[in-house]
C-alpha cells in the first residue's frame, strides 16, 4: 500500500479507535458521572495504543527498509559482483534501483542487471505488504490491549496524561537530535577527510581543484584542496551583498518606522516582504539571466572586461535578497527604542534626522548589528544564487568584477552527481560544510546574545 | 535667556540663523532614506518585471494547422484495428506527408529535414493518441493544429532575431520562409499551452511541462506537513506549558534558535549523510525530501507557534484550571484553539519557506532528469524549484521562457500561501 | 530676553507680580486669572483633540516670567496636555490637533510660521520618566550643543560643566563624566536631564511630574534645584502631588476634564479655593 495512503488508513483506524473506546467505556456504566475519567479520555487512550506503536514501526521500517533491502540483494548476487570495491557496487545496485524504478541508466542493461533490478521489485512489492500487513496489525492488536485494559477502575485520565506529556516531551527534542545529527554527519566525514588530507593544507592551501584526487597517485598532494581560494571567494560575495543590503535596508527601514505615514508602512512593508519570500532560485535566474548581461554590457561600454559569472552580479543579487531581511530586523530594533529618547531629543530642539542619527541609531546599534550578523550568516551559507551565477573556478582574486567561487557552490558542485564516499573529493565537500556549519554558528549565537542583551536593555 | 556666560552659538538668533542649514541636511537624510525603500521596491518591481516579461509567453505555445491524412495503409497496414498495431505505427509520417502536401517545391534531403523541424516530434504522440482514442477516423482528413517545433516557436515569439545573418541564428531562412507562408495561410497560431500544465520534464523544450515537478513538490511537502506540523506544535506546546526551566529545556531553546539559522544546505548534507548513506533511503524521494525539509522547518514553525502560545493571556489558563480542567483539556480546549491562528501562520509561512527551498534538495539527488510524473513518495522526482534549476541550466533558448514561467507558477503559489498567512495573522492580532 | 521677530527693543526683566493679599482674597477677583502683568508665555482659548475626542477645552491663562507654575488635577484632567502644547511636543502624536493660540514673547507659537526646532530650543523639558541618552554622562549634556553645532571641546567643556554645576550634580558626577548616564541612579538621572535642558540655554523649562517615580529624599533636591534655577528660568511643573505644588510653585492652575478650573496664587488657592471643585481636590475629596 502507498505510504501516504497507509498513514491516512492508520488515521481512520484510529479516529475509529477512539470511537470504540468512548463506547466501552460508556458501555460499562448506567450514566458518564460514574466513570473515573470523561469518555473521551478512554477514547483517547485506545487512539494512542492504535497510533504510538503503529508509527514507531512504519517510520522504523521506512529507515531500515533501504539497507535490508540492498543487504538481501547483494546476497543475491554472483560472486565476483560482490567482491567489487564498495563504490563500484555501489554503483552498480544504483543502477538496478534506477532500472526497477524506470529511471535513467548509465550502463548497458544486461541479464544480470535486470535480474537484480527484478529481484529489487519484488523484494520491494513483498516489503509493501509485509509493512502494510504490520502496521495493520499492529493497530488492531494496539485496539485489542487498550480495549481489554478499559475497566471501571481504570483511571483513563491520568494515563492519558502521562503519555501526553511524554509524547511532547520526546518530541520537542527532536531539535536536540537535529543538531547532532548535523555535527556528527559533518564531524565523521569530515574525519574521514581529514585523514587523506591534512587540515593545515585545508584551512591555509591556495589551491583548490579536487577534480584531480581522482587519480589515485595524486590524493593530498600538490595543495588541492587548499581551501582559501573558497573562503576568500564567500566572503568577497558575501561582502558586496553586505554593501548592497546594509544600506539600503537600514535606511529603508529608518524611513518606514521614522518617517513614513501609515498608509505608505502598510503597503510599502508588506512589499518589501515580499522580497524576502522570493524563493532563491528565482534569484539566482535573475542574476544569471538579467542582471549579468546587463552588467557585462555595461562594463564593456566602460571598456572594462567583466566576467559572465562575476562576484559583483551574485553579490548584488544577494544584496537584493537580503535588504528585507537587515529592513525588518533593523525596524524591530528601531521601533523598540523607547519613544522617551525621541522626546528627550526633541525637547531639546533636533531635527528627525539629527534625533535619528545622534540618538536613535546610536540607542539601536546594537540590534542593528546583531541583525546584521544574522544577515552575513546568511550571505555567507546562501547556495542557489551563487551556484547560478558565481563561477566554478577558485580564483584568489578581490576583483569583484571576476568570477570567483564559494564554499556552498563547491559543496553542491562536489555532491551533485553519482557519488564515491570513499574519494577525498566527495568528502572534501563535508570538511566544506563542517567550515560552514561552524563559521554560521558561531555568527548566530554571538549575533542572538547581542540582540537578547539589547533588549534586556529596554525591558 | 542668554546669560552673562552665555555661549555666544546658543542665542536665539544664532540657533534661528543656523535652522537652514540644518533643515538642508534633514532633507538629504529624508531623501536618503525614501530612495532606499524606492531603490528595494524599484528592485522588487525589476525582478517581477524581468521574469514576466520573460515567461509570460510560455502559457502560449506556437501549432501549425495541417491537412492530415490519417493513412489507413501507413498506420494500419493489417486492417485489424489492433491496439498495438496503432500503437507502433509511425505517425511522423502522416505529418511529413502533410507538410511535403504543403510545400511540394521542398525535395532535397536537407531541405526536408529542416522542414520536418518544424513540427515537433510530440505532435506524432498526439496523433496517435487521437487514432487510439478512435479509431475510426483511419482514412480522414483532418485540419488539425499540431505543436511546433521550439525553433519555430522562438521565431514566432520574436525571441530569434530575423535581422541578423543566417548563420548566426538558429533557424535557416528556408524555415522562415515556410513559416511565414505558413503565417500568411493563417496557419500559424499561438494556442493556450495545456501541455505545460500537464506532462513531466522533457529534452524539448516545446514538449517539457512542470505536472511532474509539482506533484513532487506536492508530495514533498506532504511528507514535511505531516512530520513538522505535530512535532513543531508539540514542541511548542511542550516548551511553553510544560517544560521545567532546566538545562535540557535551555539546551532545546538554544537548539531550536540556531537551527533556524543553519544554512539550507547543511540540512542537505544531514539528508545525504544520515538519510541516504546510513538508512539507505532511496535517492531522489520526496520521503528523503520531505524529512530534510521538516528539520529544516521545524523551527520555522516552533518559534512563531511559542510566540502565538505565551500571546495567550494566563488568566484563561487560570481560569480553567480553576474550573478543574486537566493540563491537556486546558491545551486542547482553551490555549490551542487560541492560538490556533498563529500558529497556522507560521506553519504556512514556514511551509512557503520549504516550497521554494532547492539547495537541500540537490544534495539529496532530487535534481535528476526525470521525465515520468511521480505516484508516490518513494517515486523518483523532482520539485518546481530544482525544476527551474534544471531548466535555467539548459542551453536551448526555449527553456529561458519556460523556466520563468514555472518561476510564475511557483511565485504564484508562494502569494497565495502568504495572502492566506496574512488573512490569518488578521484574525489573529485579536487584543485581550 | 528676546523674541525671534525682533522688531522691539529687548525688554527688561519683569519687575515680580505684586503678590496678592495674603489674607483672604476679594470675592470678585477672577478664579482664572491672578493677575500677570508681563507673563512670559500666554495661552489663548486652547483646544486639544486627540482624533475626534477633545482633550482641552478653551483654556486661556498667562504664565508668569521667573516663577514657577504647576499645573496639578486629577490623572487625565489634561495638565500634560497642556504642558506640551507649550512646546508643541503633541506635534508628535500624528491624531493630535489644536487649536487657539500660545504667545512666547508675544508670538503665536501654533502658527505655521513657527519654527518647532528652534521653539524647542527656547522652552526645555524634563520628562516624567527620566530618558538619559544611551550615552556618556558627558555626552548626554553636549547633546545640546553638538547639534547646535558646537563642537570645540574647550567650549563643550564649559558648557557641560555650567550646566552640571547649575543642576547641582557637579559634585557627584565630576570623576566619571565618560560613564553611561543610565547608570546613574534616578535622582541623579534626572538631575542629569535637568542639566541636559539647560545646556542649550533654554528661557523656559517644563517639567511633566518629574519627580513621580522619585523617592521623597531624590524629590526634595530636585525641589531645591527648581527654587534655585527660579533666578534664571520661567519653570512650568505638571505634577499630581498637592504638597509638591503647594511647596515649590508660586502659582498653582487646578484642572478637571480638560478645563481650567482655578488659576492663582499657590498660597491663596491651597488656602482659599475659589471653586467648589478646587476644594473638593485639594482637601483629597476626589482625585
Amino acid at each position: 500500500m502507498n505510504t501516504l495512503l497507509l498513514i491516512a488508513v492508520l488515521l481512520a483506524l484510529s479516529a475509529a479507535g477512539f470511537e470504540l473506546g468512548r463506547r466501552r467505556a460508556l458501555g460499562l456504566v448506567g450514566h458518564p458521572k460514574e466513570l473515573r475519567s470523561l469518555p473521551g479520555y478512554y477514547g483517547s487512550w485506545i487512539l494512542l495504543w492504535c497510533l504510538v506503536p503503529s508509527v514507531l514501526a512504519l517510520a522504523g521500517w521506512i529507515a531500515l527498509e533501504g539497507s535490508l533491502v540492498d543487504t538481501w540483494v547483494i546476497r543475491s548476487l554472483p560472486q565476483e559482483i560482490r567482491e567489487l570495491p564498495e563504490a563500484r557496487l555501489g554503483l552498480f545496485l544504483n543502477d538496478a534501483k534506477n532500472l526497477a524504478t524506470g529511471n535513467i541508466v548509465s550502463r548497458e542493461v544486461d541479464d544480470l542487471l535486470q535480474t537484480t533490478a527484478d529481484r529489487y521489485t519484488s523484494l520491494r512489492a513483498a516489503g509493501r505488504l509485509a509493512r502494510t500487513g504490520l502496521v495493520l496489525l499492529l493497530t488492531a492488536g494496539g485496539a485489542l490491549i487498550g480495549y481489554r485494559r478499559i475497566s471501571l477502575r481504570f483511571d483513563a485520565m491520568a494515563r492519558v496524561e502521562t503519555a501526553f506529556k511524554t509524547i511532547l516531551m520526546i518530541g520537542s527534542t527532536i531539535a536536540i537530535f537535529t543538531t547532532v545529527g548535523i555535527v556528527l554527519s559533518l564531524l565523521f566525514e569530515a574525519i574521514r577527510f581529514f585523514q587523506a588530507v591534512p587540515i593545515t593544507e585545508f584551512l591555509f592551501g591556495l589551491g583548490w581543484s579536487p577534480q584531480t584526487a581522482l587519480r589515485t597517485d595524486q590524493v593530498g598532494s600538490s595543495g588541492s584542496f587548499g581551501a582559501v581560494p573558497l573562503f576568500a571567494g564567500t566572503l568577497l560575495i558575501s561582502a558586496i551583498a553586505m554593501t548592497v543590503a546594509v544600506p539600503v535596508g537600514l535606511l529603508a527601514a529608518i524611513y518606514l518606522s521614522e518617517y513614513a505615514t501609515r498608509r505608505v508602512r502598510t503597503i510599502a512593508k508588506p512589499l518589501l516582504e515580499i522580497l524576502a519570500g522570493v524563493p532563491t532560485v528565482v534569484y539566482g535566474f535573475f542574476a544569471a539571466l538579467t542582471v549579468a548581461p546587463l552588467v557585462r554590457n555595461f562594463g564593456a561600454e566602460l571598456g572594462l572586461s567583466v566576467s559572465s559569472e562575476s562576484a559583483l552580479v551574485a553579490g548584488g543579487v544577494m544584496g537584493i535578497m537580503i535588504i528585507p531581511f537587515v529592513s525588518s530586523i533593523s525596524d524591530d530594533v528601531i521601533t523598540a527604542v523607547p519613544q522617551g529618547l525621541r522626546e528627550a531629543s526633541y525637547g531639546l530642539g533636533a531635527t528627525q534626522s539629527e534625533t535619528i542619527r545622534r540618538v536613535v541609531f546610536p540607542a539601536a546599534l546594537p540590534g542593528i548589528v546583531g541583525g546584521i550578523l544574522l544577515a552575513v550568516s546568511r550571505a555567507i551559507g546562501e547556495t542557489m544564487i551563487v551556484v547560478m551565477a558565481a563561477g566554478l573556478s577558485a580564483n584568489l582574486t578581490a576583483n569583484p568584477l571576476e568570477a570567483v567561487t564559494t564554499v556552498t557552490v563547491q559543496i553542491v558542485t562536489l555532491l551533485v552527481g553519482d557519488l564515491e564516499f570513499d574519494s577525498p573529493k566527495t568528502l572534501s565537500a563535508f570538511a566544506l560544510g563542517l567550515m560552514l556549519f561552524v563559521v554560521t554558528l558561531t555568527l548566530n549565537v554571538i549575533a542572538l546574545r547581542v540582540v537578547r542583551k539589547y533588549r534586556e536593555q529596554y525591558e | 535667556m542668554t546669560g552673562p556666560q552665555g555661549h555666544p552659538a546658543l542665542t536665539t538668533e544664532a540657533v534661528a540663523a543656523r535652522l537652514k542649514g540644518r533643515y538642508r541636511s534633514e532633507r538629504r537624510f529624508r531623501l536618503a532614506c525614501l530612495a532606499a525603500v524606492v531603490l528595494a521596491l524599484s528592485f522588487l518591481a525589476a525582478l517581477f518585471a524581468s521574469i514576466v516579461g520573460k515567461g509570460h509567453s510560455a502559457f502560449r505555445q506556437t501549432h501549425v494547422a495541417l491537412d492530415i491524412h490519417f493513412d489507413a495503409e501507413t498506420i494500419d497496414p493489417t486492417g485489424e484495428r489492433d491496439p498495438e498495431t496503432l500503437a507502433s505505427a509511425n505517425y511522423n509520417t502522416l505529418v511529413r506527408a502533410a507538410l511535403s502536401e504543403l510545400f511540394p517545391g521542398v525535395t532535397s534531403r536537407s531541405e526536408k529535414r529542416q522542414l520536418y523541424g518544424l513540427i515537433s516530434g510530440g505532435a506524432a504522440f498526439d496523433l496517435q493518441d487521437m487514432v487510439m482514442a478512435d479509431p475510426s477516423i483511419l482514412g480522414e482528413t483532418r485540419r488539425l493544429w499540431l505543436l511546433s517545433s521550439d525553433d519555430a516557436d522562438m521565431l514566432v515569439k520574436g525571441h530569434i532575431p530575423r535581422d541578423v545573418p543566417e548563420a548566426e541564428r538558429r533557424v535557416s531562412d528556408f524555415e522562415i520562409g515556410w513559416l511565414d507562408a505558413l503565417d500568411d495561410r493563417g496557419r500559424v497560431e499561438r494556442r493556450f499551452n495545456t501541455r505545460f500544465f500537464t506532462s513531466g520534464d522533457s529534452r524539448e523544450p516545446e514538449m517539457a511541462g512542470i505536472w511532474g515537478a509539482a506533484k513532487g513538490s506536492l508530495y514533498t511537502m506532504l511528507v514535511t506537513l505531516l512530520l513538522s506540523f505535530p512535532l513543531g506544535v508539540a514542541t511548542a506546546v511542550y516548551l511553553e506549558e510544560f517544560a521545567p526551566r532546566n538545562r535540557i529545556t535551555d539546551l532545546i531553546e538554544v537548539n531550536i534558535n540556531n537551527l533556524a539559522a543553519v544554512p539550507s544546505i547543511v540540512f542537505g548534507l544531514l539528508g545525504l549523510a544520515v538519510f541516504l548513506n546510513f538508512f539507505h533511503m532511496p535517492r531522489s524521494a520526496p520521503l528523503v525530501g520531505g524529512l530534510v525539509l521538516s528539520l529544516m522547518t521545524l523551527p520555522r514553525i516552533i518559534i512563531p507557534a511559542r510566540a502565538a502560545l505565551t500571546a495567550v493571556p494566563p488568566s484563561i489558563r487560570e481560569a480553567a484550571y480553576g474550573l478543574g480542567a486537566s493540563p491537556m483539556q486546558v491545551i486542547f480546549h482553551h490555549v490551542l484553539p487560541l492560538a490556533l491562528p498563529g500558529i497556522l501562520t507560521g506553519t504556512i509561512l514556514g511551509m512557503s519557506q520549504a516550497l521554494g527551498e532547492s539547495a537541500p534538495l540537490l544534495m539529496i539527488g532530487m535534481v535528476a532528469f526525470i521525465v515520468d510524473v511521480p505516484q508516490g513518495i518513494v517515486d523518483p522526482s523532482t520539485v518546481l524549484p530544482v525544476q527551474i534549476y534544471l531548466w535555467a541550466d539548459s542551453a536551448e533558448r526555449a527553456f529561458v521562457e519556460k523556466t520563468s514561467a514555472a518561476i510564475i507558477v511557483l511565485l504564484g503559489f508562494l502569494i497565495l500561501m502568504n495572502l492566506g498567512a496574512v488573512i490569518l495573522r488578521r484574525r489573529a492580532e485579536r487584543s485581550w | 530676553m528676546e523674541s525671534l521677530v525682533t522688531n522691539e527693543p529687548p525688554t527688561s526683566i519683569a519687575a515680580a507680580p505684586t503678590p496678592a493679599p495674603t489674607t483672604g482674597r476679594p470675592p470678585d477677583q477672577d478664579v482664572l486669572d491672578p493677575g500677570i502683568p508681563e507673563p512670559i508665555l500666554e495661552v489663548r482659548d486652547l483646544n486639544l483633540y486627540y482624533a475626534d475626542k477633545r482633550a482641552l477645552n478653551g483654556i486661556t491663562m498667562k504664565i508668569p516670567r521667573r516663577e514657577i507654575t504647576a499645573f496639578i488635577g486629577p490623572s487625565g484632567c489634561g495638565k500634560s496636555s497642556l504642558l506640551r502644547c507649550l512646546n508643541r511636543l503633541n506635534d508628535l502624536i500624528p491624531i493630535a490637533r489644536v487649536e487657539g493660540e500660545v504667545l512666547l514673547e508675544g508670538d503665536n507659537i501654533l502658527g505655521s510660521g513657527t519654527d518647532v526646532n528652534l521653539l524647542r530650543k527656547r522652552i526645555g523639558m524634563v520628562f516624567q520618566k527620566s530618558n538619559p541618552f544611551p550615552k556618556s554622562i558627558y555626552e548626554n549634556i553636549a547633546y545640546g550643543c553638538r547639534i547646535q553645532g558646537i563642537n570645540r571641546k574647550d567650549e563643550v567643556d564649559h558648557i557641560v560643566e555650567r550646566s552640571l554645576h547649575r543642576a547641582a550634580l557637579w559634585n557627584e558626577v565630576k570623576d566619571r563624566l565618560g560613564d553611561v548616564a543610565t547608570g546613574l541612579s534616578g535622582g541623579q538621572q534626572q538631575r542629569l536631564c535637568i542639566a541636559r535642558a539647560i545646556a542649550t540655554e533654554p528661557e523656559v523649562l517644563l517639567f511633566d511630574e518629574p519627580c513621580s517615580a522619585l523617592d521623597p529624599i531624590a524629590t526634595a533636591k530636585i525641589e531645591e534645584l527648581m527654587r534655585d534655577l527660579k533666578e534664571q528660568y520661567t519653570q512650568v511643573i505638571v505634577t499630581h502631588n498637592m504638597q509638591q505644588a503647594s511647596r515649590i510653585s508660586d502659582y498653582t492652575a487646578f484642572m478637571y476634564l480638560g478645563d481650567l478650573i482655578e488659576y492663582g496664587v499657590t498660597d491663596e488657592l491651597f488656602i482659599k479655593p475659589l471653586r467648589k471643585e478646587t476644594e473638593d481636590y485639594i482637601t483629597g475629596r476626589f482625585g
